[in-house]
C-alpha cells in the first residue's frame, strides 16, 4: 500500500492545477475562439489579452493598486503587532485574556457585516476611493492573525534573553530592534505572509471601498463581466496575472515554510 | 534470549562515502554473551546510537551482519526480532491508561485478556507502577514515564534483548539515581540481556559488566569497568574515563624505552613494537602518580582539595600533569619528584597502546 | 513563561487596540444604531425598537439562508477535514518532494477570491469549461447555471479546491512534529498503521486540528466572495449563503434597518460558536 502513497498528492496536486491550467489556456486565447472551439490548448495562441492589459492603464492600474494597499497593511500590521505580541507573551496585565479573545473575535467577524458601516464611515471621514482605507479596514482582521502567530513565535524565546539584555544595561527599545527582533525573523516572515496573502485576496471590502482611484484588479476584473460583455479572453489573462504574486511570494518563502513545519511551530 | 554478534559492521548515512568522515560506523566486530548488562559509552556524534538502532532492527546497516545466537537477522524487522527499546524521552500512548500502554504490545500479538492481565499487573508491581496501573499515562511525572516505556518492553515474555538510548536524559537528577538502582534490580531479577548506551561514564559503569567505548564511529575497548580503567587500549577511553583523566603527553619511543622529560621511564608492559609511529605519547593515570625523592623534577602549580582526596596541579619539562594524592601527604615545597607507578604506565602509539 | 504583572503593557498593546477598534467600534455602533431606527433618508431616523429583529428572525428568507449556510458548512467540514488529514498523512516527511508538494499545494490559498470564483464560474460551464463540457460528455446533463444540484456540487466543489490544502497544511505541520522515537516505538510494539494512527498521530494532531477545523468552520459560515462570483447566489436564491443574503439585503437593496439587525444575529452566532469552541480548546489545554 505504502509503495503508492505518493498517487495520493500527485493526484491532488493535478486536481488543483486544473481550474488554473484552464484559466492560462483560456488567456492564450482570443474571446471568439474560446466561444466557437472548445480544446485543451490554444488553437490560435495569442498574447493580445496580455498586451491589453499591460498598455491599458485601466488594468494595470488595478495591480498597482492592490499590490499598493496590501504592502501598507502589512506593514501597519506587523508593525503594530510587535510590541503587542510582546507584551501579551511578557506581561499579565488588566484585562489581558479578554483583549486577546476580543482581538480574535475580530478575525472571526464576517466581514459582510462592515461593508456598509465601512462605506460610511470612511465616506465621512474622506477616505473613500484611497488605498489607506482599504490598508486600514483590512487591520481588521489581519492584525488579530499578527498577533496571534507572532505571540507563539515570540513565547517561544526564553524570557531570560530579555534578562540578560538589561543585566548588561541595554534599554528597552535597543533591546527589542537590536537583540530580539533578529531572533523572531521567522515568526515575521510567517505573519508578513499571512497578512499579504489574506489581504490580497479579499475582495468585498476593497471593492466596497474604492471607486476608481485606489480600485483593486478584482474590481476591474468584475466590471469586464458587466459592461463590454463577456471578454472571457482578457478576464481570464487578467486572472491568470493576479496569481503571478502568490506564485513569487511562495516560491521565496519555500524553504522557510518546509522549516518551519520541521521545528513543529504552525 | 540471545547472544548477540556483530560482523564488520558499517554503516553511513550518505549515498557515497569519500572518506572517513562520511561513515558513521565503522568495522564493528563484537559479540556479547547471552544475559549480561552491556553499556555502550562514548561522546554525542561517536555512533552508539546508530549501532543501537542497527541491533534492534530500525536501521539497516550499509555493510556488515548482525547474528542473534547464530541466527542472521540482518534483514528482520523489530517486531521479528523480539527486542525492546528504551528511548530518551518517554514514548508513552497519551490516550491510553497505564495498564493499556502496558498491554499495548501483548494485544497486539494476539494474546487473551486473562493472560494479559496476569503478565500487566506482573510488571507493574515490579516497576512499582501497581497504585497509578488505571491513570491515564499522560498523568505521570518523566520518571514514571520512563518506567511505561519500560514495562512495555518487559511484559513481552519472549523479549530477546532490551535496549536504553540514554534513557535517563529528562529525568531529574534526585530521581536519576533511583532509576539507575531500578534497573540494576530488575537486570538481576529477570537475567535478560542489556544494552545501554550513554555518554555519562558514572552510568555507564556502575551499571554494566562490560563496557564497550566508541569513538568517532569504531570500537575502541571493550572490557570491564576495572580494565577499562586500569588499562586503557587507547588513549580516548584514558581521557573518557575517569574523574579528572589520564595524563597523556609526549615521549619518545627508542628500542623500546620510552623517554619522557629528559628521564627513561619503566615500563611494565614493554612497548615493544616494530612500527613507526607518527606520534608516541606516554600515559598514566593521576591516581598512579607519586611523590617521591627522585624521578622526574616537577614544580608544585596548584593543590585542589577534592573532600577525600587532592587533586595536584604540576609541571615538567614534558608538560602539565595533575596527580591525585591522598589528603595525608605533605605537598613538598620547592622543586619536587614524582614517579610513575611502571604497572600502570603506557606507551600509545598514534592514541593506540604499544605492546609486545 | 512566567509573566510579570505589568500594567504598562498597555501602551504596548495600545496602536493595535485603537487599530482595531478604530475598525470594529466605529462600524459596530453605526450597525447598532441602524438596527433600532428606521430611515427614509436625508439622515432622518425614527425609533423602532426591536421590530427589525423581530422581522428577521420570523422571516423565511433569512431563515432559509441560515439554514442553507449550516447545511454549506456542514458539508464542507465533512470533506475537508478528512480529507486534508489524509493527503497529509500520503505527503513524504523529507527530500525535494517535500517543497515541491508545499508550494504546488499552496497556490489555490493564494488566489484573488474573486479569481477563484471567475476561475470556476468558467470551468465549470458546460461548453466552454473543461469540468462542465466532460461532465455533459458523460451523458450527465450538467448546467450549474439552472440547476440547483449542480449549483451546490460546484460550489463545494470550488471550495473544496479552495481551502483543503490549509487543512492539509497545517495537519501536514502537526505531524512534523512528532518524533521519530514514537514511530520506533510503535514498530517495536508490533502497532498496525490504523493503530499508529489512531493512538499517536491523531491525538498529537490535536492542536492544529482544532484550529484547522475552527479556521474551516468560520471562513466557510463568512463565505461571499467565490460563491457569489461563480453563481451569484442562484440559481433564485438556492446558493445564498448568510453573506450573500446580508450584502443584497444592505448594499443593494440598502434596506438599512433590517440589513444592520441580520448582521447583528449573524455576528451573535459566530460568536457564540466561536465562545464555545474556544472553551472546548482551553478545557483541552488544561487536561493536558
Amino acid at each position: 500500500m505504502s509503495k503508492y502513497k505518493w498517487l495520493v498528492p500527485t493526484i491532488y496536486i493535478i486536481f488543483l492545477m486544473l481550474p488554473i491550467y484552464w484559466l492560462l489556456n483560456m488567456s492564450f486565447k482570443t474571446t471568439t475562439e474560446i466561444i466557437n472551439t472548445y480544446s485543451l490548448w490554444p488553437q490560435q495562441f495569442t498574447l493580445d489579452n496580455y498586451k491589453k492589459i499591460f498598455t491599458d492603464s485601466t488594468w494595470y492600474n488595478g495591480y498597482l493598486n492592490s499590490i499598493y494597499y496590501v504592502v501598507m497593511n502589512t506593514l501597519i500590521s506587523v508593525s503594530a503587532a510587535l510590541p503587542a505580541a510582546y507584551a501579551f507573551s511578557r506581561y499579565k496585565f488588566l484585562g489581558d485574556k479578554h483583549l486577546f479573545f476580543w482581538l480574535l473575535t475580530n478575525r472571526m467577524a464576517p466581514p459582510a457585516i462592515f461593508a456598509l458601516p465601512f462605506f460610511q464611515f470612511y465616506s465621512s471621514i474622506n477616505l473613500f476611493d484611497t488605498h489607506i482605507a482599504v490598508a486600514l479596514s483590512h487591520c481588521l482582521f489581519n492584525i488579530p492573525l499578527a498577533v496571534w502567530i507572532l505571540e507563539g513565535f515570540i513565547s517561544a524565546v526564553p524570557k531570560e534573553l530579555d534578562e540578560t539584555a538589561y543585566v548588561d544595561g541595554y534599554s528597552f527599545w535597543r533591546f527589542f530592534l537590536k537583540i530580539f527582533i533578529p531572533t523572531i525573523t521567522a515568526g515575521i516572515g510567517i505573519a508578513m505572509f499571512f497578512c499579504f496573502m489574506f489581504s490580497w485576496v479579499e475582495l468585498l471590502l476593497a471593492k466596497t471601498l474604492t471607486a476608481v482611484a485606489a480600485k483593486p484588479i478584482a474590481a476591474t476584473m468584475t466590471r469586464t463581466v458587466s459592461t463590454s460583455g463577456y471578454e472571457l479572453g482578457l478576464l481570464a489573462a487578467a486572472g491568470s496575472l493576479t496569481i503571478v504574486p502568490g506564485a513569487f511570494v511562495i516560491y521565496f518563502v519555500r524553504n522557510y515554510i518546509a522549516k518551519g513545519f520541521a521545528l513543529g511551530r504552525v | 534470549m540471545s547472544k548477540i554478534s556483530l560482523n564488520n559492521l558499517s554503516h553511513s548515512y550518505l549515498d557515497q562515502q569519500n572518506n572517513d568522515q562520511d561513515w558513521a560506523l565503522r568495522d564493528i566486530d563484537l559479540e556479547w554473551s547471552n544475559g549480561g548488562a552491556y553499556a555502550l559509552l562514548g561522546p554525542s556524534g561517536c555512533g552508539k546510537t546508530t549501532l543501537l538502532n542497527i541491533i534492534s532492527g530500525l536501521l539497516r546497516p550499509t555493510k556488515g551482519e548482525v547474528f542473534f545466537d547464530e541466527k542472521k537477522i540482518t534483514h528482520l524487522s523489530p517486531v521479528e526480532r523480539n527486542i525492546a527499546q528504551i528511548f530518551q524521552f518517554p514514548v508513552i500512548y497519551d490516550t491510553m491508561t497505564v495498564f493499556d500502554n502496558l498491554a499495548f504490545p501483548l494485544r497486539n500479538r494476539g494474546f487473551s485478556e486473562d493472560k494479559i492481565k496476569a503478565r500487566v499487573k506482573e510488571i507493574a508491581e515490579m516497576l512499582d507502577l501497581s497504585q497509578t496501573l488505571y491513570n491515564r499515562a499522560s498523568g505521570l511525572t518523566a520518571d514514571g514515564k520512563q518506567k511505561i516505556s519500560l514495562g512495555r518492553g518487559l511484559v513481552r515474555s519472549d523479549v530477546n534483548v532490551i535496549m536504553f538510548d540514554e534513557p535517563l536524559t529528562v529525568i531529574d537528577p534526585h530521581l536519576k539515581w533511583i532509576l539507575k538502582s531500578k534497573l540494576k534490580e530488575l537486570h538481576q531479577e529477570i537475567n535478560r540481556t542489556m544494552i545501554y548506551v550513554t555518554h555519562d561514564q558514572t552510568e555507564a559503569l556502575t551499571f554494566a559488566d562490560q563496557v564497550v567505548v566508541m569513538h568517532e564511529g569504531q570500537l575502541v575497548q571493550k572490557g570491564t569497568p576495572v580494565e577499562l580503567f586500569e588499562k586503557p587500549k587507547h588513549t580516548f577511553v584514558g581521557h573518557f574515563i575517569g574523574s579528572p583523566g589520564m595524563n597523556i603527553l609526549s615521549c619518545e619511543l627508542i628500542n623500546g624505552k620510552a623517554n619522557f622529560s629528559g628521564a627513561a621511564i619503566e615500563i611494565e608492559n614493554k612497548p615493544i613494537s616494530h612500527k613507526t609511529y607518527s606520534k608516541t605519547q606516554i600515559g598514566i593515570r593521576p591516581e598512579f602518580v607519586s611523590f617521591s625523592n627522585t624521578g622526574i623534577a616537577v614544580k608544585v602549580l596548584k593543590v585542589n582539595d577534592a573532600g577525600r582526596h587532592k587533586i595536584i596541579d604540576i609541571e615538567c619539562d614534558g608538560g602539565k600533569l595533575k596527580m591525585i594524592s591522598s589528603v595525608a601527604t605533605t605537598i613538598p615545597s620547592g622543586t619536587a619528584y614524582v614517579k610513575f607507578n611502571s604497572k600502570y604506565t603506557y606507551v600509545y602509539g598514534d592514541d593506540r597502546i604499544v605492546e609486545k | 513563561m512566567r509573566k510579570t504583572v505589568n500594567q504598562k503593557a498597555w501602551f504596548f498593546v495600545l496602536p493595535v487596540f485603537v487599530l482595531v477598534a478604530f475598525n470594529a467600534a466605529i462600524p459596530l455602533m453605526t450597525v447598532i444604531n441602524y438596527s433600532f431606527q428606521e430611515t427614509f433618508g436625508d439622515n432622518v431616523f425614527f425609533w423602532e425598537g426591536t421590530r427589525w429583529f423581530k422581522q428577521i428572525l420570523q422571516s423565511d428568507r433569512f431563515h432559509g439562508a441560515l439554514g442553507r449556510q449550516f447545511l454549506f458548512t456542514f458539508i464542507i467540514l465533512i470533506i475537508q477535514v478528512p480529507l486534508g488529514i489524509a493527503i497529509a498523512l500520503s505527503m513524504p516527511k523529507k527530500g525535494m518532494g517535500v517543497s515541491v508538494c508545499l508550494v504546488l499545494m499552496s497556490m489555490p490559498l493564494l488566489i484573488p477570491w474573486n479569481v477563484v470564483g471567475a476561475m470556476w464560474n468558467i470551468f465549470a460551464l458546460p461548453e466552454i469549461g473543461f469540468l462542465g463540457h466532460s461532465i455533459n460528455a458523460l451523458g450527465i446533463d450538467y448546467n450549474y447555471t439552472q440547476q440547483p444540484l449542480a449549483a451546490w456540487f460546484t460550489t463545494i466543489l470550488m471550495d473544496v479546491w479552495h481551502w483543503t490544502s490549509l487543512v492539509v497544511l497545517l495537519s501536514y505541520a502537526g505531524l512534523c512534529a512528532i518524533p521519530d522515537a514514537y514511530y520506533q516505538a510503535a514498530k517495536i510494539d508490533g502497532a498496525s498503521r490504523w493503530s499508529i494512527f489512531r493512538h499517536i498521530e491523531l491525538p498529537k494532531m490535536n492542536k492544529v486540528l482544532t484550529i484547522a477545523i475552527l479556521l474551516r468552520f468560520m471562513d466557510s459560515f463568512m463565505i461571499y466572495t467565490e460563491p457569489f462570483v461563480l453563481t451569484g447566489g442562484g440559481p433564485g436564491n438556492t446558493t445564498a449563503f448568510l453573506s450573500i443574503d446580508l450584502v443584497k439585503m444592505a448594499l443593494g437593496q440598502f434596506d438599512l434597518g433590517p440589513a444592520a439587525a441580520m448582521s447583528l444575529i449573524y455576528f451573535f452566532i459566530v460568536l457564540l460558536i466561536c465562545w464555545v469552541f474556544y472553551n472546548l480548546m482551553m478545557r483541552h489545554e488544561e487536561q493536558s
